[in-house]
């Protein structure tokens, strides 16, 4: 069934995602309040911009970071100034590269959660003298909570399907860069079909699980009669 | 009428015929190191002869499970000579019509005009952070890499700094990035008209691994096309052997 190199393979995908995840919970939730609350004139070329990995192919992504993000880039020259070496072929530059492709994962969910809040209920913490930061985390947060459960799983599984750009700028190295997908890739190739049954039918078990408990379990919202 | 019309029809079939002849298609799947010439044969062949090659490029072993589910291929330009004679053992393929058409050339390559001595002596020094390597399980050109590592006994000091790419074409592009500070790629990458086109190369020397014998064969659905024959042949002609030598390719 899964041998060592799989397991390696999976574990490596939930650390990946789950890193991902957090990262993009901290960058998301104030860029989606800001998406739901601005009137400036530049908030939707910058929801275009969030919105841009949701239709560009993997392929133009993980091509872009590696010039990018390599040692003649803008970004390679940053890191390579503040003394990081170079991102690709290393877990953070994965890390990075899953940041942006999974951006409007985690965006959108939660900008269309704050809007739907509306301005009634923070007028109204307004009122009670509660400050911003206040209104955000007791009334804005409780309330957008659907929301978030819905943007943290959807970014996870996304991060977990990642395939193009990873191998893109990977390097497929096991235990760094060798993630699901691409080790399912690796087996199809080397046409070692029955490991690449195995694995591939985790990863299928695993999507379905994950929608099944997005479709059945909303908060507040009843299913059934 | 009837009397004009016989006549007519044969005419009319005729034309239809030497149309069909005269502009005949053949679907051309071909690997990823052999990319470049092919193209270019694929020009030749077209005006020369006024059939069509349709090349689709790709790595070896992705071929296969296409062409096992049904793709439309009916000419495959392997990087290897095991998936053509599995194809035929198979009956995926037809029988007779495989042949060598180029021998592969492995070549140790750098983006940077000093990133390779002529010699190689690069890998010993082990100054360098990443080296690119084709999958040696899927990819002629890697497992050639390791081959040679081996031989030199450097394969455990190089190793470490492995970084794969899924094909030829990926490995490539890993070092003509600079990602990668060197690259086990196929010298067609980095050859033309006889000479580096940039960086620096050391020509890894044949008896460090074995041959990559690049075999082509007909594939089942090319069975009864005529341009897929067309093409084959053509592969053999005086024509396409200088385009395939002027990439660093050698023949046998």
């Amino acid at each position: 069934m899964l041998t060592d190199t799989d397991l390696q393979a999976l574990w490596l995908t939930v650390r990946l995602a789950a890193t991902t995840t957090l990262i993009l919970f901290l960058i998301g939730t104030p860029l989606a309040w800001w998406l739901a609350r601005s009137r400036a004139w530049w908030k939707q070329p910058i929801g275009a911009v969030v919105a841009l990995p949701l239709v560009l192919p993997p392929s133009v992504i993980g091509f872009y970071l590696l010039v990018a993000l390599g040692p003649h880039g803008p970004v390679g020259q940053l890191t390579q100034a503040l003394g990081l070496g170079t991102l690709p072929f290393t877990f953070w530059g994965l890390v990075v590269a899953s940041v942006i492709y999974s951006l409007p994962f985690m965006v959108q969910p939660l900008q269309t959660a704050f809007e739907a809040i509306g301005e009634r209920p923070l007028e109204v913490a307004a009122t009670l003298r509660a400050s911003p930061l206040d209104t955000f985390f007791t009334v804005a947060v409780p309330l957008a909570l659907p929301g978030f459960v819905t943007a943290g799983i959807l970014t996870f599984a996304h991060t977990v399907g990642e395939f193009g750009v990873v191998l893109m700028i990977g390097g497929n190295i096991p235990g760094v860069s060798r993630v699901a997908s691409v080790q399912i890739y690796d087996y199809v190739e080397a046409m070692e079909y029955a490991n690449a049954h195995s694995l591939a039918a985790v990863l299928l078990v695993f999507s379905f699980l994950v929608l099944l408990t997005m479709y059945v379990w909303r908060p507040g919202v009843r299913t059934g009669a | 009428m009837n009397r004009l019309s016989a006549p007519l029809v044969t005419l009319l079939l005729a034309l239809f015929a030497a149309a069909g002849a005269q502009a005949g298609e053949v679907q051309v799947a071909v690997a990823a190191n052999f990319t470049a010439p092919a193209q270019q044969i694929a020009a030749e062949f077209e005006r020369q002869t006024g059939h069509k090659a349709v090349l689709s490029f790709g790595a070896t072993g992705k071929f296969y499970a296409q062409i096992s589910n049904g793709a439309p291929f009916e000419v495959f330009l392997s990087a290897d000579d095991t998936t053509p004679a599995r194809l035929e053992k198979e009956n995926q393929a037809v029988a007779g019509s495989r042949f060598t058409y180029a021998v592969g050339t492995l070549v140790l390559w750098s983006a940077k005009a000093d990133g390779v001595d002529a010699k190689g002596e690069v890998l010993k020094k082990g100054q360098f952070k990443h080296v690119a390597i084709a999958n040696p399980k899927t990819a002629p050109y890697g497992a050639a890499a390791i081959e040679t590592l081996n031989k030199l006994k450097l394969l455990d000091a190089v190793q470490p700094k492995f970084v794969q790419g899924e094909n030829i074409s990926q490995t490539y592009q890993f070092a003509s990035t600079g990602n990668a500070d060197l690259g086990f790629v196929a010298l067609s990458q980095v050859y033309k008209d006889g000479k580096l086109t940039g960086g620096s190369a050391w020509i890894v020397p044949g008896h460090l691994h074995e041959p990559i014998l690049q075999d082509a064969v007909i594939l089942a659905r090319g069975k009864d096309n005529v341009t897929a024959k067309a093409f084959m042949d053509y592969l053999k002609t005086p024509r396409a052997h200088a385009i395939i030598t002027s990439f660093g390719y050698a023949l046998r």
